[in-house]
């Protein structure tokens, strides 16, 4: 189809006016809004992250098109709900208690909404049991830690054990992330996965959650 | 002497190409028109909306020790506490770049914004850093005036180096920072949220060179140590 081709293309340059004046015109002309999601939206900001990774754009840029993203998205939700089109995952996400970074873990849920995940956010600040509450509460099957600080990202240790010791390891997978963090130190604490940025949260999530 | 610092606007906005390196950006004539524009316009947000003022206490070593003494933890295992028995001076901060930036921050990521939201933050935490270095600047003026012009000045804070986030409770309690509009959550997060706190060390370059053999630097990734250790040293 080539309007969700040029939706695709408008969401790259980060055209938020053109991304919402086509996808207005892609539902008008009946299009599922599944398909203008997956085929126009979607896979625009899979290029667009893929851009990221080979460090061809740069944060602003992916953030210019995640808000263009947004205002596809806005107008497709209530046709999402109403043709019933699931979600990939409910994942939860925050930064750890103590600290207040959270451009990061930010970008990682805008990437992840790009994606096609539902996504918790629950700021920054957040306490261990706020993480494992809020996954129980809202029957995510993914949390994501970020951490700035060396002397905050311990806590994420915190979490991977509350989810073990409330039985729902295997149900819900943990995924660590931020400046000081690596993956030694991820398997150190026993967290299902590790990313290094925004885009290979994405794919690791889609790898857990096998969606 | 405990001091109240208000800055003039203009000493709180960083430069393009500090903001650029920082967040690993392109330098400045290399970088996409679109991108340039929203570092410009986040500098000029930034310029005309930052509020910055500090407040800063020269203490003794025995002072200071007390400000480290609540955490329970032997001196030796953190940097400030190994760096600052060799320091010839001490002068506890806090900066503020005060509360209508981090404001207009979140009120654009509320709207959706969120690429100029992200490069007004990028331009408020240069900002910040440009306070603490400025202060730094400040004190070692005054130690030169005392015959010290060989000291070099650098900021340690919480947070950082193993220096926990709960050091900010007594650091506040010592220099009462409330009177410059900067408060301590419950988990030891300053409001607002651009601001910067911790001590100046001032002491020859050899003063705050350290092996960075702790435990919590397996987990660091920035080393930014390195950097700041050879700024010092460099100059000495």
């Amino acid at each position: 189809m080539e309007i969700l081709k040029r939706i695709a293309d408008a969401l790259q340059q980060g055209d938020d006016q053109q991304v919402g004046t086509l996808t207005a015109e892609a539902l008008g002309a009946g299009l599922p809004a599944g398909d203008i999601l997956q085929r126009g939206l979607v896979a625009g900001m899979n290029v667009v992250g893929e851009q990221f990774r080979r460090r061809e754009v740069f944060l602003p840029d992916v953030l210019l098109s995640a808000r263009a993203m947004y205002a596809g998205l806005d107008l497709l939700k209530p046709h999402l709900a109403s043709e019933g089109v699931p979600s990939r995952g409910k994942v939860v996400l925050g930064t750890m208690k103590g600290d207040l970074h959270d451009i990061g873990k930010n970008l990682v849920g805008i990437m992840l909404e790009g994606a096609g995940f539902e996504v918790i956010d629950l700021g920054h600040d957040v306490a261990p049991e706020a993480f494992v509450d809020a996954a129980v509460r809202e029957g995510a099957t993914l949390i994501g830690m970020s951490a700035l600080l060396t002397t905050t990202m311990t806590r994420m240790r915190d979490v991977v054990a509350l989810v073990k010791e409330r039985g729902l390891a295997g149900k819900v997978r943990t995924i660590v992330g931020g400046a000081p963090v690596n993956a030694d130190f991820a398997h150190e604490i026993g967290a299902d996965g590790y990313a290094c940025d925004a885009a290979h949260a994405v794919d690791r999530v889609r790898a857990l959650l096998g969606a | 002497m405990r001091e109240i610092v208000r800055f003039a606007k203009p000493e709180a906005v960083p430069e393009a190409r500090e903001v650029l390196a920082a967040q690993g950006l392109p330098e400045e004539d290399t970088l996409a028109p679109r991108l340039r524009r929203l570092l410009d316009d986040a500098i000029d947000a930034c310029a005309a909306l930052v509020e910055p003022r500090a407040v800063c206490e020269e203490l003794p070593a025995e002072r200071f020790a007390a400000v480290l003494a609540p955490l329970g933890v032997p001196g030796d295992d953190l940097v400030v506490g190994r760096v600052y028995p060799r320091a010839e001076g001490l002068a506890l901060f806090v900066a503020t770049l005060g509360e209508a930036l981090p404001e207009r921050i979140r009120k654009l990521f509320d709207e959706d914004a969120l690429a100029e939201g992200w490069m007004l933050d990028a331009v408020a935490s240069a900002g910040a850093d440009l306070l603490a270095d400025r202060l730094a600047e400040r004190y070692r003026q005054k130690l030169v005036e005392r015959g010290l012009g060989h000291a070099r000045v650098l900021p340690y804070s919480p947070g950082y180096c193993g220096w926990p986030t709960r050091g900010q409770r007594p650091l506040f309690d010592a220099l009462r920072p409330e009177e410059i509009g900067v408060t301590l959550n419950d988990s030891c997060l300053m409001s607002p949220i651009k601001t910067v706190s911790g001590v100046l060390v001032a002491g020859p370059g050899q003063a705050h060179k350290f092996r960075p053999d702790f435990p919590f630097c397996d987990d660091c990734r920035t080393h930014e140590c390195g950097r700041r250790m050879a700024s010092v040293l460099r100059k000495a």
